[in-house]
């Protein structure tokens, strides 16, 4: 009776393209992107190419991971770009006591922003969207009183080393933003934590009722996100070699929400695809590139960017009236 | 009689697996108050939403006013001059009260330009008509519930409403409140105005209304005067049982359980919680089942609630000699309750993860290791619920919402029993799902009582309450208003305890 029900729905035929599209349409669409300049874009298999590719998209891959997470809790949160912005800030301010003293300091401020976000969104109960717009504005407001509004140079030969140095090869950027990718992926599949964060996304009553901490699992969830956020203004700040808190991060959140929603995790909660995300970013990134590099101009690609969000939403949209 | 202002002639309605209306009639003249009962599932929200325009009906037709009428949509019901004034007030709360009052017909002075003084004004003398007095200046949301059902009215009455729905308007509001909306109510139909009733309080519909038409099962069962009827007979026609040849053997699988004089395991004393309990006590047993009967609104689903501390409630609650001080669904499971929640989907079933993830829920933290799940541990439990309950599922990998309601009842029974609590509380665990699966669902409670298990159980389903409860504690309006124990648990004796006038204070 039940396959029965579940048939006269939609007949398979009609919603397996619909999710196969769904499930693998984001690394397929990078898989035809690369061959496509593979074949028709100049040197884009040399290093250096490839390279620059990675090392602008890292950022974003490390912000997106922390947007996955929060919006498979079923929520969003606009605040990454200011994280990245307070913790480029704070980094001059703390590096004369040494490297680590300082971006472990920088970590701190994302994950105290985190707190906020998740308290206000967990105990006093407000729309994450509203909750996080405070501090999308408020963060980078306090990023420039931090900073004296101005641009600071870093001297720090370890950060610097961070931004521009490489093991085998590969830019350390890179190599981090692919670690936390394996962890965060881990983390979500297999930890406690993981499970009962998408159990409260995919059902936040249920969830209660079932004794799961709700709260804490949501402050947690927040609270990644801003230290990841914090970890991407770090990177960005090293690659840059300066800090600047009023261009660091700005519509990073939007980068970010881009990534994950056009990575297949749906917005409505309960499912956080890890490895979509990453894709979700490549495809942006690449799409740009492509763009810019056979000569059209940055306005078009944004609208092209557009265009694959829409089909990303409608893909998703799909699903979910199955 | 005078010539009816709404006719409803043989209406049926049909959704994929259920005829929810089945030749359903029903007249109401001008000035009457006529009630609509019926258990859930009875059809009267369909028939509501027929009447309103939400539907259209399959079969039959409605005549209002003598004319045959077919309403595309709500707006056009609502021009004709039906309205409905449902439970939670759809008016618009940030927008102040005289402008819901006037809104899309607000006077106009010069330019087209909304007159706000007149309205204003306006507004103040209408409200005052009804006994209102409040800031029309203010917005809706800072009123009482009952001052926004009355605004609500206003707004229906001064649009030209000649039938006004109301379904359960008073399910939220304080005693003072539900007086004046009674006196508007009368003064309503003083003026003429039909309105059709919709309530669970038995006290008032005995208040208010002239005649009454009772739905079963999608079908009309009894139209008539209210006073003719008494509340036993009202009671038997809401539940379909004729309470002089109710039957001691029914159809359901369950046997008695002999608890004798065990300890109670679950203390429930002077539970309260504003407007929906009153007061409530009562003990649980271990190896017995302990029934929680009653109307819908009566308060069963927020007692089990309150107890598990999924709804906030003073009183003490006291399991195994423990009372629980931080109530909360956490401290409850540890103290070993659990609970199945009357809603499956919105409160139970995880609908994106999949059958094996949904009953390990609430048991993950034992089953993993320094916060990593270990899913050795997880299959073996996933394994043996999904043979003992015989969970029917393509793999345990399967969605749980792919799953029929029967099977997802099943998974939530297993996420609970999986804890090995000491106390159940199944909130209708069989609503909803079909033959076969109810009878296994009984069974097993059957069981685990046997085993020593103290369950509580809350019916719609009389039959299977009585079957099935070893005991049963009667509610009425958030209130006990009886306990019956061994050879009287009867259909009869339930639904006379049901019936009891209310003691008047």
């Amino acid at each position: 009776m039940t396959e029965a029900t579940v048939k006269t729905y939609a007949p398979p035929d009609r919603i397996r393209p619909a999710r196969l599209l769904q499930d693998y349409g984001v690394y397929a669409a990078v898989a035809l992107l690369v061959l496509f300049n593979v074949a028709f874009t100049d040197n884009f298999l040399q290093a250096a190419t490839l390279r620059t590719q990675l090392v602008q998209v890292a950022p974003v891959v490390i912000a997106a991971l922390g947007m996955a997470m929060v919006i498979g809790s079923e929520g969003v949160d606009l605040s990454v770009g200011s994280v990245m912005a307070l913790a480029a800030a704070v980094l001059p301010l703390y590096i004369g006591y040494g490297f680590w003293p300082a971006v472990l300091i920088a970590l701190v401020v994302g994950g105290l922003v985190g707190v906020v976000n998740g308290t206000l969104v967990s105990v006093v109960g407000l729309q994450p969207i509203v909750a996080t717009l405070a501090l999308l504005v408020g963060g980078r407001g306090l990023a420039l009183v931090f900073a004296d509004g101005q641009l600071k140079g870093i001297k720090d030969g370890t950060l610097l080393e961070l931004g521009t140095g490489e093991l085998l090869g590969v830019p350390y950027t890179v190599l981090i933003a692919g670690c936390l990718a394996v962890v965060i992926g881990f983390v979500v599949q297999r930890t406690t934590y993981g499970r009962q964060l998408v159990a409260v996304g995919g059902n936040r009553a249920a969830s209660h009722l079932a004794g799961l901490p709700v709260k804490r699992v949501l402050i947690g969830t927040y609270v990644l996100c801003g230290v990841l956020a914090a970890l991407a203004g770090v990177l960005a700040t090293a690659r840059l070699g300066a800090s600047d808190p009023s261009a660091i991060g700005n519509l990073m959140e939007l980068s970010a929400i881009t990534a994950v929603v056009v990575g297949g995790t749906p917005l409505t909660g309960g499912s956080i695809r890890v490895l979509g995300t990453v894709a979700g970013a490549l495809l942006m990134q690449l799409v740009r590139a492509t763009l810019i590099n056979h000569d059209l101009p940055d306005s078009a690609a944004q609208m092209i960017q557009a265009g694959i969000i829409a089909v990303a939403v409608y893909i998703a949209r799909e699903r979910r009236t199955r | 009689m005078n010539q009816p202002v709404l006719d409803v002639r043989g209406v049926s309605k049909r959704f994929p697996g259920v005829l929810a209306l089945d030749d359903v009639s029903l007249t109401v003249a001008p000035g009457e108050v006529h009630a609509l009962v019926g258990e859930n599932g009875a059809g009267k929200s369909t028939l509501i939403k027929i009447l309103t325009g939400v539907y259209r009906p399959d079969a039959g037709d409605v005549h209002y006013r003598g004319e045959p009428v077919a309403f595309g949509r709500p707006l056009d019901a609502q021009a004709a001059g039906i309205s409905t004034i449902y439970q939670e007030v759809n008016l618009v709360p940030l927008m102040s009260v005289a402008r819901n009052l006037f809104l899309g017909r607000e006077p106009r002075g010069r330019f087209g330009l909304i007159d706000l003084a007149r309205m204003n004004r306006e507004a103040a003398e209408v409200l005052a008509g009804y006994g209102i007095d409040v800031d029309v200046r203010l917005p809706l949301r800072s009123l009482g519930l009952g001052a926004q059902q009355m605004v609500a009215l206003a707004r229906a009455v001064a649009i030209d409403a000649r039938v006004v729905i109301m379904d359960e308007p008073t399910s939220s509001l304080e005693p003072r409140e539900v007086d004046t909306l009674f006196r508007v109510v009368r003064e309503l139909s003083g003026r003429g105005i039909a309105i059709v009733y919709v309530s669970h309080r038995l006290d008032e519909l005995y208040q208010l209304c002239d005649r009454v038409t009772v739905l079963r099962d999608g079908r009309r069962v009894h139209t008539g005067e209210l006073a003719g009827l008494d509340r036993l007979g009202l009671i038997s026609l809401m539940l379909g049982r004729d309470a002089a040849e109710v039957r001691r053997d029914g159809l359901t699988g369950f046997s008695a359980h002999d608890a004798g004089d065990v300890e109670p395991i679950l203390r429930v004393r002077d539970l309260s919680r504003a407007h929906q309990l009153h007061g409530i006590s009562f003990d649980v047993r271990p190896g017995e089942v302990t029934g929680l009967g009653g109307l819908l609104g009566s308060g069963r689903s927020e007692t089990a609630k309150a107890v598990v501390g999924a709804l906030g409630a003073d009183g003490e609650v006291t399991m195994a000699g423990q009372r629980l001080t931080r109530r909360s669904p956490a401290a409850a499971i540890r103290a070993g309750m659990a609970m199945l929640p009357e809603d499956r989907k919105a409160e139970g079933i995880v609908p994106g993860l999949s059958v094996r993830e949904n009953i390990v829920l609430a048991a993950m933290p034992t089953l993993s290791r320094f916060g990593v799940v270990s899913r050795a541990k997880q299959d073996r439990i996933v394994e043996t619920f999904m043979k003992r309950l015989r969970i029917k599922a393509a793999s345990p990998e399967q969605k749980v919402s792919e799953l029929s309601g029967g099977n997802q009842q099943k998974v939530l029974l297993a996420r609970w029993l999986c804890l090995h609590p000491r106390l159940l509380l199944l909130d209708e665990p069989t609503r909803g799902i079909d033959v076969g699966a109810k009878a296994e669902v009984q069974a097993l409670i059957d069981e685990l009582a046997a085993d020593g298990l103290a369950v509580v159980l809350i019916s719609s389903d009389l039959e299977e309450l009585v079957e099935g409860a070893d005991r049963i504690v009667v509610l009425r309006a958030g209130a006990v208003v009886g306990e019956l124990a061994g050879d009287d648990v009867t259909e009869d004796n339930i639904m006379t305890a049901l019936a009891q006038e209310p003691a008047h204070d």
